[in-house]
């Protein structure tokens, strides 16, 4: 039905462990995990984790529900209801004779990437963007014959003032 | 500031809290925890070993259901932890407090297989509310805290803490905190009153209302509450199994149980209502049947603490995210601004007609003149001549249901049964937890065959701390409620259901020092419960019951709530 993609910016205390409660109750409870990124914020007893999911209003309403259920979890936000922006950096691994180099190196500064290692017969390049602009990228790399991609899932951050602080959340 | 151990500081937090019982078994990494115990605190707590951790927690779960209190339990590592799981689950179905205490390996064996380790932090994560390994004595004494905080606020639910030996050992000052600001951690208690207005509307409105009761009420305490407002509004109440006891079951506005094996007239009555009060339940699979099919014409207002409850199986009108009672006594008020109660009682005659109807249709019943004993007949004697008053646990099937069918509940935490999780072997040790909180009541397990054999063990314990449990076995030589489905949906074929080989009840009950009695006709069981309630200590009654009666109505899963199956 309307399985829409939310993006969901999760603050949570910086323990041990709270990375499985968080993924367990994905998985516990059958939800979807389209991407996962987390890291500590700028304040180190505390990380944010960006999820990608999908799943009818009902499903994204409870997996909201739930994770501000679990105790380490301080704020939840679906980011989809308002402005946000969204970035995610690809590695991606080409074949690269010297017949296709130049076309590599093309692609690669259309989408202003950079390259970060070669080899005899490969390029790796870098790229950073929205998932449009990565999943274009890599559809005018595939032709070029891709070898190994590595992908980091969305990171995201609400537009203007709506950081998330460390403020109490409800059961 | 005196320094002192681990086990010192575990204790003492434990006496702060008030704790009286503690349930458990000892081992290796829990020795020293043991040790101080026996030492320092024998006058303090009242330790009750099992003979199987399974066991100790399903007992602190029944003395946390019957007090309200938070039940506790002290295992060891490896073992001992894994064999609580099952007690952590029962106890995270039903939001029962619950902290139990884990022994584990010393901080540097932690990873490496050790001996007797078993990840339980990792193993138990879903099926507790909460859990914590302590990884430095300093952070010992805030950690219980907040274990008995989150426990038993908001929706309550087990709480496990990890304790490796070292970190028992080791020594630090003691100081328990009065309270600890959780800032990730904040029930919603209060209910927003906007939403109490929406739904005092409705409730002046309706024409066929019924309130629909969970075991949230018991929790919160909101038993009186919710007995003024449905006699102040004229309001039929159902109840679910968890629920069963919040409202006098004896009361005329009540409708008995809904659901799989509710009454009749309880189901119809939720399918043709125009308003549907839900209370502290959460509109479970064995209680709502096919959910597109379930109160289909009802506005609903649903009052709950836990937010993941509301709007999950079922979309309602008015979400109220509170206390029971917190949110009962505000709608009470609410109503009672609008004047309206006397009104709405007149505009509910039909109402009541009609639910008169359903109820003569259909009662609950069974053969009376039947020989063979029937297990409806002992439950409802055992109601007769307990005069209501006993705490009744029971093990899960058909043994269950009869118990929630014929034993009327007039009071909150006298019923102690697996709801959520259905655990076969739960009644008799919750009975136990039961029974030490209340040495002089009367507590009851109502059994079937097949579940009394799987916590069992537990008569070394009854024997032991001599206390005065009576287990009625209702014995058909099957895992009944199975036996039931396999004859309805499984054209008779009785896979390994049969379980006539079982041990005779009344010498395994002597063989631990109980009295133990049978009863094989209806004409016996009146003065076989009688022995059994004039004996001082444990009985176990073996009534030999008709191996195949089944229980009704009965919904299949999956239907409607008004497919029912009569008999
Ligand atoms: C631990 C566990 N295992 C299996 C089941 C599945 N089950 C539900 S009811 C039942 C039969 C119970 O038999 P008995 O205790 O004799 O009760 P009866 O239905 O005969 O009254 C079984 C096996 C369960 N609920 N719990
Ligand atoms: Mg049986």
């Amino acid at each position: 039905m309307n399985d829409e993609r939310h993006v969901i910016s999760v603050l949570v205390e910086n323990k041990p462990g709270v990375l499985a409660r968080v993924a367990g109750m994905f998985s516990g409870r059958a939800f979807n995990i389209d991407s996962l990124a987390v890291a500590p914020t700028a304040d180190n007893s505390y990380s944010r984790m960006t999820i990608v999911t999908h799943g009818s209003e009902q499903i994204i309403e409870q997996i909201i529900k739930q994770l501000r259920k679990l105790i380490n979890v301080v704020k939840v936000q679906d980011l989809t209801k308002g402005d946000y922006v969204d970035r995610e950096l690809v590695l991606v691994r080409v074949k690269a004779t010297a017949a296709k180099r130049a076309e590599v190196l093309r692609i690669t500064d259309i989408f202003r990437g950079k390259v970060c290692d070669v080899s005899h017969d490969s390029i790796t390049v870098e790229v950073s963007g929205t998932q449009s602009k990565i999943e274009a990228v890599l559809e005018l790399l595939s032709p070029v014959g891709i070898t190994e991609l590595i992908r980091t899932g969305a990171i995201a951050i609400p537009r203007a003032k709506k950081t998330l602080k460390p403020t109490g959340n409800s059961e | 500031m005196a320094k002192i151990n681990g086990a010192q500081i575990l204790l003492r937090a434990l006496k702060e809290e008030g704790v009286d019982t503690i349930f458990g078994y000892p081992g290796g990494a829990v020795i020293d925890i043991f040790d101080v115990m026996a030492r320092e605190f024998s006058d303090v707590f009242k330790f009750i070993l099992v003979r199987h951790e399974q066991a100790a927690v399903h007992a602190a779960d029944g003395y946390a259901r019957a007090t309200g209190k938070p039940g506790i339990c002290l295992v060891t590592s490896g073992p001992g932890g894994t064999n609580t799981v099952t007690g952590l689950a029962t106890a995270y179905m039903d939001s029962i407090p619950v902290v139990v205490f884990t022994g584990q390996v010393p901080t540097p064996l932690i990873g490496n297989d050790a001996f007797q380790e078993a990840d339980i932090v990792g193993i138990t994560r879903p099926c507790t509310k909460h859990n914590y390994l302590v990884s430095n004595v300093e952070e010992l004494a805030r950690t219980i805290k907040e274990a008995f905080i989150i426990s038993s606020t908001g929706r309550p639910g087990p709480v496990l803490v990890d304790l490796p030996k070292d970190v028992v050992q080791a020594k630090a000052e003691f100081e328990y905190p009065r309270t600890v600001e959780l800032s990730t951690y904040k029930p919603t208690v209060k209910a927003h009153i906007p939403s109490i207005k929406r739904a005092a509307d409705l409730i002046a409105e309706a024409e066929r209302p019924v309130i629909y009761a969970g075991g949230g009420v018991i929790t919160a305490g909101a038993h009186e509450e919710l007995r003024a407002l449905a006699e102040m509004t004229g309001f039929p109440v159902t109840m679910t199994l968890m629920g069963l006891g919040c409202f006098p079951g004896t009361h005329p506005l009540s409708l008995g149980m809904l659901g799989m094996h509710g009454t009749y007239r309880a189901n119809m009555a939720v399918n043709h209502s125009d308003l549907l009060l839900a209370v502290g339940a959460r509109f479970d699979d064995r209680v709502t049947g096919r959910v597109e099919g379930f109160a289909p014409e009802a506005k609903i207002i649903h009052i709950d603490i836990d937010p993941t409850s509301i709007q999950k199986n079922i979309g309602v009108e008015v979400p109220i995210v509170a206390d029971a009672r917190n949110a009962l006594g505000k709608l009470i008020e609410a109503l009672k601004k609008k004047g309206c109660s006397k009104a709405n009682r007149d505009r509910l005659k039909t109402w009541h007609a009609q639910l008169t109807v359903w109820r003569n249709e259909q009662r609950l019943r069974f053969d009376r003149t039947s020989e063979t004993i029937k297990p409806q007949y002992v439950v409802e004697k055992l109601y007769e001549l307990t005069a209501g008053r006993a705490i009744i646990s029971t093990e899960v099937g058909q043994n269950q249901m009869w118990a929630a069918q014929y034993y009327l509940f007039d009071q909150p935490r006298t019923l102690l049964t697996s709801g959520g999780l259905g655990t076969m072997g739960y009644g008799f040790p919750a009975a136990i937890g039961a029974q030490v909180a209340f040495p002089d009541k009367l507590v009851i397990d109502i059994a079937g065959d097949g579940s009394i054999q799987m916590n069992i063990q537990e008569l070394a314990t009854v024997a032991q701390y001599k206390l005065p449990i009576k287990i009625a076995i209702l014995n058909n030589g099957y895992l009944g409620m199975v036996r039931q489905w396999q004859e309805r949906f499984y054209d008779n074929v009785y896979a390994h259901t049969d379980m006539m080989a079982a041990p005779d009840f009344v010498k395994l009950a002597e063989a631990y020092g109980a009295l133990g009695l049978r009863a094989t006709t209806t004409a016996e069981v009146e003065p076989t419960i009688k022995k059994a309630l004039e004996t001082d200590g444990p009985v176990v009654i073996d009534f030999v019951v008709e191996r195949e009666e089944g229980v009704y109505p009965m919904v299949p899963a999956g239907a409607s709530i008004t497919n029912m199956i009569l008999v």
